[in-house]
């Protein structure tokens, strides 16, 4: 009773800022808002017992993308341009889109229930045996780091990759310095 | 930030609980939640705050960019170690029960060291991206 609370007064909160967002036309204040968004969904994920991605969002969402949006927009306009497009058929594809996850989600077993079909595949073998045979009780770590080796493996390249992507892409000379240097 | 004490101050006491946080968040991920991923980003977090408050200069000195760069590829490579050490060992890739005598343990280890990589790659991807982004400036000849 008090979880349903408190998720709905978070949600009504995330509904307000997304509006907030959407509405502003300063590019400071949608940042800012998007780093408090992280944070009310950071808050829910506490509520919903998901400590590690709560943890994430919290410093990649509201933290450092926070930062990094904050960086861009020093060096551009703080103000967004005005749409040159009619809004309505934007509007429309994310009513519709929505319309569908949402009726999506009436398709979906009841939240936590241990009956659903994910829940019976490897998972019970995992519970029982994961603590015996890695001597580690944290499942989840268990479960990522042992049993699922292979995809954090995969995991962490794309995060390799990533940065990578990134250095290639921003560590450039400027053309008049590069050309001042070679003198 | 020259003349905001207070934040000085106040980033001064933060800034080593962070960190001690980050690392209790990567070693005691196999007990309590947490794990590599939230470590590295927090720990990258931290470093990022260094950088608000004193400014990307004195970032740059405490922690150079080739250390970054370096940790970057480390990590990632400590992982395939991992794994190549239980191929040497005459298991397969990623198997840790062979890392030592019992199995239990080498589970245990394994996860361990393979949880360390992903923390070292996933703070030095988090820093280097937020270098790379504050070291730009808006006209080129105030670049360096």
């Amino acid at each position: 009773m008090t979880t349903t609370l408190i998720n709905t007064v978070l949600l009504l909160m995330m509904a307000a800022t997304a509006i907030g967002i959407v509405r502003s036309r300063n590019l400071f204040a949608v940042v800012i808002l998007g780093s408090l968004y992280s944070f009310l969904m950071a808050t829910i994920f506490l509520v919903l017992d998901a400590v590690d991605v709560s943890m994430t969002e919290a410093a990649v969402g509201a933290g450092i993308s926070t930062v990094l949006l904050l960086s861009t927009l020093y060096l551009t306009r703080s103000e967004e341009a005005k749409p040159i497009h009619n809004p309505l058929l934007p509007l429309a594809v994310a009513l519709v889109t929505g319309g569908l996850l949402m009726y999506g989600t009436l398709g979906l077993p009841e939240f936590g229930s241990p009956d659903s079909v994910i829940h019976q595949h490897v998972v019970p073998r995992y519970l029982q045996q994961g603590p015996i045979e890695t001597g580690v009780p944290n499942v989840v770590t268990a479960i990522l780091a042992s049993y699922r080796g292979f995809d954090t493996l995969g995991e962490v390249t794309v995060v390799f990759t990533g940065g990578v992507g990134v250095i290639m892409l921003l560590r450039r000379r400027w053309r008049s310095d590069r050309k001042r240097s070679e003198k | 930030m020259r003349g905001y004490l207070v934040l000085r101050v106040i980033a001064k006491l933060l800034i080593p609980f962070i960190l001690v946080f980050g690392l209790y968040v990567q070693f005691h991920g196999d007990f309590g939640p947490g794990g590599g991923f939230q470590a590295g980003v927090i720990v990258a977090a931290a470093v990022i705050f260094h950088a608000l408050i004193f400014g990307l200069p004195r970032t740059r000195r405490v922690v150079p960019e080739w250390v970054v760069e370096t940790t970057v590829a480390a990590g990632l490579l400590l992982y395939i170690g991992v794994g190549i050490a239980g191929m040497l060992l005459g298991g397969t890739f990623l198997d840790y029960s062979i890392l030592l005598h019992d199995p239990v343990h080498g589970q245990h280890r394994g996860i361990l060291l393979v949880e360390l990589g992903v923390g070292i790659t996933v703070a030095g991807v988090m820093l280097m991206i937020f270098y790379m982004f504050a070291g730009r400036t808006r006209t080129p000849h105030s670049e360096k």
